[in-house]
């Protein structure tokens, strides 16, 4: 068996590779063990929410679990687990060439994210209590090591950055011959629109890190009312990021569903340019909404009905998305082999993620809404219901291009069934908790909650166990799995015309492209 | 491109202006010492940009990856103020 | 770095090209990193001109003025490096190179004594808000001057070794693209700080 780019083994030869897929791979490992540490604190949390009153844990450590539940999976997990991990992996392949634009630079951007862990790791433990959202003025005061997290969020945020910065030149530069824009397959579309916030939002996030930093080591006063300063303005800085960075979050999941869903229902995907081009405005549309975050903070009116006015401007792109996914599924010859069979399950629930956003992006009702657990709810069907699938869909797809192996397939469809019923009972619960005025963050609360919080917290643990059965097939499959066809899926993109697992330079020949990569039922597979 | 001797003219353009805008400042012209100060400033920038930074010569892409940031810019800074300016 | 021939994209020029494409976006993120703080600015001067004039007269606009020309001398030693070792001088690119340094010390030294003279008067960065503003802007820029020098001083060690020729320099050019940057900023940094009138 040809091993690939996987044939050199030992520490020096993953550490110093300038490979795009090792330094995927590595960064594969990397984000999922912080997405199972992430959900360990996540059940941890649902466990204690059993009972109101006082439980095994006291009220300041459910404090700090709920923030490195929140930290660990958006800063370590949810932004870099697609772009970095599958994007770096597949973005040469599939446009053809044989590594990113600045290959030293990628490497260096994995060493960074490292270094930011490790520095991120120190000040959790410290421990931090502060919410992942890290608000003035209680950061600014907290005796948590909040400057020292400041720099290695710093330094993840440099990584990301970096790694955005690559891929567009990579994109721009390195296409194969004759693949023009609309040849480009959807997911680099989607990894294009995604770098680009990554570019552009992340400094922000830079400099507020740095100013907060700055306000506990030297007490400038930005915002601290007291010297003049305005606790707001950390808010508007935070989100003038934090918001964009969710479409960094969802727009690689919404790519990888765009790639799966022709492929098994082997039929082209219908509106392709709108697909394409919807990604664009996301990511545009994204950097205009971030004010929704804080109706309630004491922005100023007109500032409120301008940022809830643009909010429903997301809500266009993102529809086009669905009702063409949708429409390429109408007649189609649909077969449901594992990554359709999330893909799917990412379509049902980010319906349901995305239709409860409204809700909260419209003035009135955020006012009632607001901080309570249907915020929660809305989140985690968009960020779990929507990206984690979209990832998992992405790790099913790829699995046998990535290791040569198959995954099996009767467990993979198993436990992808207990883990969105799971889900659903978890996160149902918290929108009906959340409606009825249960407020996000409290470790204690009024006993009427009790049934729904028992609910939520068992449907967490057939979450978990879907999950953990799905890890356990990963982790099977990697050397009992059976040997990979170079294209298991018939799919048509670039990637799939290379051995399974691909070799180092990706390509013998590189290709030439004369047309675009989903025409499924017309001209079928090629060998 | 130019070469040496442009870049002497935009090196003393440059002084030129430097020169005019701490002039200018010693007047009292309320608003519009800002107004002056900024937009010399701009020019001043748009030069390097153009001249020292060959943005004339660049690509059409290289172009707008110079110049969408600005509205990036733009964008935060008035959208802090929508909030900022109205507040009761 | 592959930036091989075999690439098919809208090439702008090789690897070179691919290089500036780069360190333009990196440009944009810089942009942006500052941008927080121009940000800060225009809300809190908008909410007090009066601190903002009265810190303003705090500092001497003529060592201000005199840093811009010296930050705008070095950009054109930088202009005038790249032209020499486009074609192939690599003697003129090392005076140039040299000098570049040595203004950009001459920089730091002036505002090293600036800093010296508020630290003399009690001037620090949590003093008022104007002050905070200043001492950020400030010293986040000259951060970046001190990567520059750090950067030049590589690009100096590397012509030494003769590494840059007519046909290869992408590091000179990259590097002085930032470089302009930096001068760009504190061409904004200096009217907006010394000169509210």
């Amino acid at each position: 068996m040809a091993d690939g780019y996987l044939e050199k083994r030992g520490f020096r030869a993953w550490a110093f590779t300038l490979d795009h897929k090792r330094v995927g791979v590595m960064y594969l490992w990397t984000t999922l063990t912080f997405f199972l540490v992430g959900g360990l604190f996540a059940e941890l949390l649902r466990l204690k929410l059993m009972t109101p009153g006082p439980g095994f844990i006291s009220d300041k450590t459910y404090n700090v679990f709920f923030t490195l539940h929140g930290a660990l999976m958006i800063f370590l997990f949810i932004i870099p687990a697609i772009p970095s991990a599958l994007g770096n992996f597949f973005i040469p392949l599939m446009i053809g060439a044989r590594d990113v634009a600045f290959p030293r630079l990628n490497l260096a951007s994995y060493w960074i994210f490292l270094a930011g862990i490790a520095v991120v790791l120190g000040s959790l433990a410290g421990p931090m209590d502060t919410g992942w959202t890290f608000y003035t003025p209680y950061s600014a005061k907290t005796g948590a090591a909040v400057t020292t997290l400041s720099f290695g969020l710093f330094l993840v945020g440099m990584s990301s950055i970096l790694t955005g910065l690559n891929f567009i030149v990579t994109i721009h530069t390195l296409r194969a011959p004759g693949m023009s824009w609309t040849r480009l397959p959807l997911f680099i579309w989607g990894m294009y629109a995604t770098s680009i916030i990554q570019v552009l939002a992340t400094p922000v996030i830079g400099i507020t890190f740095i100013l907060l930093a700055a306000e506990r080591l030297f007490g400038i006063g930005f915002f601290d009312p007291a010297k003049g300063g305005d606790p707001i303005l950390f808010q508007h800085f935070f989100w003038f990021y934090s918001h964009p960075v969710v479409y960094v979050m969802i727009l690689p999941a919404m790519g990888i569903i765009s790639e799966i869903i022709p492929v098994f229902a082997r039929k082209p995907i219908f509106g392709y340019k709108a697909i394409a081009y919807s990604s664009m405005a996301i990511a545009l549309a994204g950097f205009l909404v971030w004010g929704h975050h804080m109706f309630v903070s004491g922005m100023s009116g007109v500032a409120a009905f301008i940022f809830s006015l643009l909010t429903f401007s997301v809500a266009v792109p993102t529809g086009v998305k669905v009702f063409n996914w949708i429409a390429t599924l109408y007649r189609g010859s649909i077969t449901f082999e594992s990554p359709m069979l999330y893909a799917l399950t990412f379509i049902f629930l980010f319906i349901i993620g995305g239709l409860t956003g409204p809700f909260l992006g419209s003035l009135g009702t955020n006012v009632q809404l607001h901080d309570t657990y249907f915020v929660v709810a809305h989140f985690h069907y968009t960020m779990m219901g929507g990206t984690v699938m979209g990832w998992l869909a992405g790790l099913h797809y790829w699995f046998p291009k990535m290791t040569g192996r198959m995954l099996n397939e009767r467990l993979a469809r198993r436990a992808c069934l207990v883990m969105v019923a799971g889900f659903n009972v978890t996160f149902i619960s918290m929108f009906i908790l959340g409606y009825k005025g249960m407020p996000r963050r409290w470790a204690e609360y009024p006993v009427q909650y009790q049934t729904l919080h028992i609910i939520a917290t068992v449907g967490s643990w057939f979450l978990a166990a879907g999950i953990l059965a799905i890890m356990w097939n990963f982790w099977r499959s990697l050397t009992k799995g059976e040997i990979a066809p170079p294209n298991p899926w018939r799919g048509l993109t670039l990637e799939w015309t290379t051995p399974s697992p691909p070799p180092a330079d990706n390509f013998e020949v590189l290709p030439t492209v004369t047309d675009w990569p989903y025409s499924y039922g017309r001209k079928e597979g090629r060998e | 491109m130019g070469g040496r001797r442009t870049y002497m003219l935009i090196w003393a353009a440059l002084l030129l202006l430097t020169a005019v805008t701490l002039g200018i400042s010693f007047l009292h012209l309320g608003v519009g010492n800002a107004v002056i100060a900024l937009s010399l400033a701009s020019v001043k920038a748009a030069l390097v940009g153009l001249y020292f930074m060959h943005l004339r010569r660049e690509s059409a892409l290289v172009r707008a990856f110079a110049l969408a940031p600005l509205l990036f810019l733009a964008l935060i800074i008035l959208g802090t103020l929508s909030d900022t300016l109205f507040r009761k | 770095m592959t930036g091989e021939s075999s690439a098919h994209g809208e090439n702008a020029g090789g690897a070179g090209g691919s290089a500036r494409l780069g360190i333009w976006l990196f440009l944009a993120t810089e942009l942006l990193l500052f941008g927080g703080l121009f940000t800060a600015y225009t809300v809190f001067r908008l909410k007090d001109p009066g601190l903002f004039h009265a810190g303003s007269l705090r500092l001497d606009r003529m060592l201000g003025a005199a840093n811009t020309v010296v930050l705008i001398t070095s950009s054109l030693t930088v202009a005038l490096g790249l032209d020499a070792i486009r074609q192939g001088k690599e003697r003129a690119l090392k005076i140039c190179l040299s000098l570049t340094l040595l203004l950009a010390a001459a920089f730091l030294g002036i505002k090293a004594f600036e800093y010296a003279e508020h630290f003399a008067h009690r001037e620090f960065p949590g003093t008022d808000l104007f002050f905070s503003l200043y001492f950020m802007m400030t010293g986040l820029h000259a951060i970046h001057i001190l990567a520059g020098m750090v950067l030049f001083a590589g690009i100096l060690w590397g012509a030494s070794a003769r590494k840059f020729s007519a046909d290869y320099h992408t590091p000179v050019e990259i590097s002085g693209l930032y470089w302009h940057f930096v001068d760009v900023v504190w061409i904004y940094l200096f009217p907006l700080l010394y000169l509210i009138g």
